[in-house]
């Protein structure tokens, strides 16, 4: 573990709070299987960014306050993003190295897990898959990642976030 | 905040222990009952950033109100007025009948559950579940919100509760695929099933044989509750019926309805109470 004194937390906090809300936000009927997963990508960065303040523990409890925003079963959206956490953290040295593009195709591949995991939970509990639309918030969220990429490290250094 | 004790573990067990930790909370959300007091209080802590969600939407409806000309406002309440009219006529013959209807069962020497308690809810503009039909209230555990509680609007029934907040509450809609609700045909008497079909506005009717189609439903037929199952009280209007259609290959014929309540585009809804009387 760390020992140097940490600084900076409420920016990690705030951009949480801010993924929360762009997750429940009303969108039009056919918008909603396009919702980009906010959180997901939010926790991604800071797992990439910071590994020795936001890991597998944060990921987890984000994850509880998931469910519980949008009324999925307790665990489901835990087990998924610190899954993500886990992964992001294991391999965050190359992660900040890989090309833009690269980092893009990773966040695809992650999401897209997500989701399937998501979806298969959701299909035990007994509401079945809806054909593709499992795939369709991981297009849009890696369209994003580099903007929210951009955002969060320019706060990261602003608010010297370590 | 995290402590030491889980700091100073590796990566790779820490992660299976939160994964076997979500594992077991899955099963005793999904299996058992008493996580339901541990989310009404989750569902307490999180309604800030749901109202704050909410709180563009509702500014935007008052600034509406506001720019309000005065010439649509003062037609607005004529017409309200004339409407309270109305129905202040229709409720004195109702009381009439109401009191008819009491003393004709208390002559048959049935007990009869009487008159509801009905308060006014918000519904706040969140996205749940996409998979799901499911609206969020504003009206919690301090409000006397119970689970299972049924919800209407003015032209029928909406739904029920099924979790129960601090401050807020979750309702499950009649079209949610999971929900199914008694219900009864006006005309004939007919008793049958509403299930949700996970679509916007679509009741599937369910367990009609063939050859009941011949005398008991048939397309603009009302549904009102039954009353069976304890949970809704009787008589309200669900739906009208909108399609019947034989289908010889199917051990039941496919029955589908309309709800009436104005499900997606509702901000206010209407919680009952059940007042029994001894």
């Amino acid at each position: 573990m760390s020992l140097e004194p940490h600084h900076g937390g409420w920016v990690i906090v705030l951009s949480f709070l801010v993924s929360f809300m762009l997750a429940i936000m009303p969108l039009p009927a056919w918008a909603t299987v396009w919702r980009p997963d906010w959180i997901a990508l939010v926790l991604t960065y800071w797992c990439i960014a910071v590994p020795q303040r936001v890991g597998v523990a944060s990921g987890w409890f984000v994850g509880l306050i998931h469910d519980v925003l949008s009324d999925t079963l307790l665990g489901q959206h835990a087990l998924t993003l610190c899954i993500i956490a886990f992964i992001s953290v294991k391999l965050h040295r190359r992660i900040r190295l890989f090309p833009r593009w690269q980092q893009v195709m990773g966040v695809f591949g992650l999401i897209t897990a997500s989701q399937l995991l998501n979806a298969g939970i959701s299909s035990i509990v007994g509401n079945p898959l809806l054909e593709w639309s499992f795939i369709y918030p991981a297009i849009t969220s890696c369209g994003l990642w580099p903007w929210v990429f951009i955002i969060l490290r320019d706060m990261r250094r602003t608010y010297q976030v370590y | 905040m995290k402590s030491l004790v889980i700091e100073g573990q590796p990566l790779t067990i820490r992660v299976i222990i939160f994964v076997v930790a979500s594992i077991a909370l899955m099963v005793a959300d999904h299996r058992l009952g008493y996580l339901k007091t541990v989310r009404t209080h989750l569902l307490g802590l999180v309604y800030p950033i749901q109202y704050l969600v909410d709180l563009p939407v509702k500014t935007g409806q008052w600034f509406s109100k506001r720019v309000n000309s005065h010439i649509q406002l003062l037609e607005e309440n004529a017409r309200l007025h004339e409407e309270n009219l109305r129905l202040q006529v229709m409720l004195q013959k109702f009381e009439d009948l109401k009191s008819e209807n009491k003393r004709l069962r208390e002559l048959l020497g049935s007990s009869v559950k009487v008159g509801e308690r009905i308060e006014m809810a918000e519904v706040l503009a969140i996205d749940l579940d996409t998979a799901k039909r499911k609206i969020l209230i504003n009206k919690g555990q301090n409000d006397n919100v119970f689970m299972n509680q049924p919800v209407m609007d003015a032209m029928g029934v909406m739904g029920q509760i099924t979790q129960v907040g601090v401050f807020s509450s979750v309702v499950m809609l009649i079209t949610d695929p999971e929900h199914e609700l008694p219900v009864q045909v006006v005309r004939t008497g007919l008793r049958t099933v509403a299930k949700g079909m996970g679509t916007v506005n679509r009741l599937s009717l369910l367990y009609l044989s063939h050859s009941g189609l011949n005398t008991g439903i048939k397309v603009g037929d009302l549904i009102v509750t039954s009353g069976f199952g304890q949970k809704f009280p009787k008589g309200y209007p669900v739906g009208t019926v909108i399609e019947v259609e034989p289908d010889i290959g199917k051990p039941y014929a496919q029955v589908q309805a309309l709800p009436r309540a104005a499900l997606e585009h509702n901000r206010e809804v209407l919680l009952v109470w059940k007042k029994s009387k001894k």
